[in-house]
């Protein structure tokens, strides 16, 4: 084997090296709005290319998201980061559509921070709440439109054609026999003026939104050459380990770093904002050295933290009233009148255990801060540089690595400041790496949550009134505190609860924010897996309390509804209901959340006190498809997660610090574990919906209203495995 | 110095013994291709393969793998043609892609022993690698494409 093969990609690295162009670009954008101009960019040119044309081609600007080279190379610059969730896929489809080429001839470039990236269902510039289809969908493919219309207008120009008898086609523009290449015409078509009249193609146009294809990062994927955080590497780089309060709030109080500074590879040892870090010529020796530390921390208000104090305090605050949600007719009056039912749901702290730990790599240059980073929010990420380095916001260049996982773990920017720190300590690019031990007891959990629901019937067992009361902490009221000022209520704390889809005369939600002293982040779904379990729980309960099948309780409430009848019925027929194996029990679930509707069927069957999950059939009508290959990994990926999350998943706390370590007392579920899953996806036009997410939120329901019809059993908290179950 | 035989290449390698492959792979030589998940053995992400058996680079000390072949995601095919990589190429099974490289170590290292696994097979070996993403059903059935595959190129000579 030859010695290339040590560094086997002969394709560069994804979205790795030539950093440069993008802070150049940022710049250029910046200084002109991002419009129509024609970059001179030599670090562009492959050398083949350089070879044939007589120099390397000129890359024309066409808008925030599309560059054509003057050799035809298409590069999409994708403003959402990739986790896993395929928009580096997705979203240079909707470009590649409008543009009449196939997906697998563009580049993909990860956007670098800029306010033309902003996601307009966020407010800002991040990946999140299954957002970037929904978000994309107009824009991106107005985008691909306008640069198509231009390279018309410039052809039909050169032509003296009538523009609405020139078509595109691989890369051509097309006017009866006659031909020119996207590339001849970028520059030409980048000097017309903004066009006026952009039509975007019709849905029986489309030859790849909706059309199975594959993802564009799965090359670099299997080879290794696909760059993660963690795999940044720039010259003269040193690497930090960063020694953390044990205790949740906790501070340095003083240090002694004789012992360390005496280790091998050990340059220099440095308190951070966050910490004491350890800075050495590889990652090893800087771990090794961290442990010889002397650090006294100074407690912080957590340090008689536990989870029982953490439950009484939730239960304690449960007593008072909320701020309203939702009021539909008068559920205080009808709950005084018939048989009331009355429960509580209670949900653990979680942890999100993305597999790449948390990191991130600080460079100062003359241009100011650079930052190498996973992250889902790059402008978050960038202030937070920003504050560590000194610098004002657009001295920072935020350059975003492929994501190991994020799952809402990387909207928090609190693995950055440390790194910026080490680097202007030692003058030099830093890595700072968390352990697994680190990433584990230094997360921002999945808030806790204690939602009570009580429901009365009519004298006809009809469902009269539903009383939905969620307490748990508001996220949001931390990560943007503008988004909840005046009183306005979290809306990541409401879902799966506002929008309680049943027929029932009398409903009223409040949500009562309940702080518990640790911060609390978005984690896969969020709000709709606590508020799901709760009220899909109830509804089962209340089926049975009405002596109803469970599956036609609820689709007789949903006469109305014909989306979410749709999936209810579809998961419901697919899974056999009322056929179960001989042994097995069914348990089902619904929800809609991020514009996508979704029910699941789970199988079961339990052998003493081992529950085995056999079978989850999820049926998904999320609105027009960009990649259904991709929506079929998600909501598959999705669920895994969930029933990661029901089967095993619990953060205890005592002493203010994270019991939980490591991936053997917080288990994983693995490949023997996993289950059968059929996804099932209702044909739709309507607008697409978000994937990412909503699958995870019905799993707990699911498979916890199986474990009813197996045992009559009812869990109204999780994980599964501390209820006397074994699995 | 450490003599190490890496995808067929000599490497000497001037660090402590007992640093655990992995980061001499990492940081020394530069082969990011196989990831830190756990640094205990309980996540498979680190798998490469010591004499064609499969390892977890993150608790194997580099003196302990002196003088034996030592192949790394990079050198498992110089262009993605190994039967693991096509199946994986062809039912598109990474999502983040992070445990990947751990996942067709391991899958390959299975392979060579065990042309046409079976499912309870593919459990056995596969389920010391986590996938937070949840691709398992893609890699078991990757895993029989691949096997296929194996067969294929085999049968045609």
């Amino acid at each position: 084997m030859s010695s290339k093969h040590l560094h086997a990609n002969d394709d560069p690295p994804v979205t790795g090296g030539d950093w440069s162009r993008r802070g150049f670009l940022k710049t250029a954008a910046a200084a002109t709005g991002g419009l129509v101009i024609a970059v001179y960019l030599p670090a562009c040119s492959k050398p083949e290319n350089a070879a044939q044309n007589a120099g390397p081609p000129k890359q024309v600007t066409a808008n925030a998201w599309l560059r054509i080279g003057t050799d035809g190379q298409i590069t999409v610059l994708c403003d959402r980061s990739e986790m896993g969730q395929g928009v580096y896929t997705a979203l240079p489809t909707l470009i590649a559509e409008e543009l009449g080429v196939a997906p697998s001839t563009i580049k993909v470039e990860i956007a670098p921070a800029g306010n033309e990236y902003v996601n307009k269902l966020l407010g800002v510039q991040g990946t999140g709440a299954s957002t970037a289809v929904r978000d994309a969908w107009e824009k991106l493919r107005m985008a691909g439109a306008e640069a198509r219309t231009r390279l018309i207008a410039a052809a039909a120009k050169d032509w003296g054609a009538p523009p609405q008898s020139c078509s595109v086609a691989d890369g051509y523009v097309v006017f009866t026999s006659r031909r020119k290449s996207f590339g001849e015409l970028a520059e030409a078509a980048a000097a017309l003026p903004k066009p006026e009249n952009v039509q975007l193609k019709g849905r029986n146009e489309w030859k790849y939104i909706g059309k199975p294809q594959r993802r564009l990062d799965t090359p670099a994927k299997v080879d290794g050459s696909a760059q993660f955080g963690i795999d940044v590497r720039l010259p003269g780089m040193l690497y930090a380990a960063l020694a953390q309060p044990p205790e949740l709030g906790a501070s340095v109080k003083s240090f002694k770093a004789d012992k360390a500074q005496g280790m091998p590879g050990v340059r220099q040892v440095v308190q951070t904002s966050s910490g004491v870090a350890v800075i050495a010529d590889s990652w090893w020796q800087a771990y090794q050295a961290r442990d010889a530390l002397e650090i006294e921390w100074a407690p912080g208000a957590n340090a008689k933290m536990t989870n029982a104090s953490i439950s009484a305090g939730l239960k304690a605050a449960a007593g008072g009233k909320g701020k309203d949600v939702r009021k539909d007719g008068d559920v205080d009056a009808a709950l005084k009148s018939g048989k009331r039912f009355e429960q509580t749901y209670e949900l653990p702290l979680l942890a999100h255990a993305t597999l790449e730990p948390q990191n991130c790599t600080a460079e100062f240059r003359d241009d100011g801060c650079h930052i190498y980073v996973p992250t889902q929010v790059q402008q978050f990420a960038q202030n937070a540089a920003a504050q560590a380095a000194g610098l004002p916001p657009e001295k920072v260049f935020v350059h975003t690595t492929f994501l190991g996982g994020g799952f809402g773990r990387r909207l928090e920017s609190d693995f950055i400041p440390a790194a910026v720190e080490c680097a202007k300590a030692v003058s030099k690019p830093v890595k700072v790496l968390w352990s697994r031990e680190d990433d584990m007891t230094h997360d921002k959990y999945r808030p806790p949550a204690r939602n009570t629901l009580i429901a009365a019937f009519d004298a006809q067992k009809k469902l009269n009134a539903v009383k939905i009361h969620l307490v748990a902490p508001s996220i949001t009221s931390r990560w943007a505190p503008a988004a909840v000022a005046n009183g306005a209520i979290d809306p990541f704390s409401v879902e799966a609860a506002h929008n309680f889809p049943y027929a029932v005369p009398n409903v009223y939600v409040d949500y009562l924010q309940h702080e518990i002293g640790i911060d609390v982040g978005y984690w896969r779904s969020v709000s709709h897996a606590l508020n799901c379990f709760a009220i899909e729980s109830f509804m089962d309960e209340l089926a049975y309390e009405a002596g109803a099948d469970p599956y036609e309780f609820r689709r007789n409430m949903l006469d109305k509804e014909a989306r979410w009848q749709m999936v209810v019925d579809t998961a419901a027929r697919k899974a056999g209901w009322g056929h179960a194996p001989s042994g097995h029990y069914h348990g089902i679930a619904a929800m809609s959340g991020y514009d996508t509707y979704l029910a699941q069927v789970a199988e079961i069957s339990v052998q003493g006190k081992q529950l085995q999950v056999h079978r989850i059939v999820c049926a998904i009508d999320c609105g027009q498809m960009v990649n259904p290959g991709i929506v079929e990994a998600q909501a598959e990926g999705s669920i895994l997660f969930g029933l990661t999350a029901a089967l095993f998943s619990e953060i205890n706390i005592a002493g203010g610090r994270v019991k939980e370590k490591n991936f053997d007392d917080y288990r994983m579920l693995r490949i023997n574990e996993a289950p059968q899953i059929e996804v099932y996806v209702v044909n739709s036009t309507e607008k697409p919906g978000g994937m990412g997410e909503p699958a995870t939120a019905l799993v707990a329901p699911a498979v916890c209203n199986a474990i009813y019809a197996a045992t009559r059993k009812r869990l109204r908290t999780l994980p599964i495995a501390k209820q006397g179950f074994t699995v | 110095m450490i003599k190490l035989t890496i995808n067929g290449q000599a490497q000497d390698v001037d660090v402590a013994g007992d640093t655990p492959l992995l980061w001499v792979l990492r940081d020394t030589l530069g082969l990011t291709g196989t990831k830190f998940g756990c640094g205990k053995a309980l996540c498979g992400a680190c798998t490469v393969h010591i004499d064609g058996a499969p390892m977890r680079s993150c608790i194997t000390p580099v003196e302990a793998v002196a003088g034996k072949s030592i192949t790394t995601i990079e050198g498992l095919s110089s262009n993605r043609s190994h039967p693991v990589q096509q199946a994986w190429i062809e039912l598109d099974v990474p999502q983040c892609g992070y445990c990947q490289s751990g996942q067709i170590m391991s899958a390959a290292a299975l392979l060579a022993n065990n042309p046409k696994p079976s499912d309870a097979d593919i459990d056995s070996a596969m389920s010391g690698n986590i996938c937070r993403c949840g691709t398992y059903l893609r890699i078991r059935k990757a895993i029989h494409r691949a096997a296929e595959l194996t067969g294929t190129s085999k049968g045609s000579g």
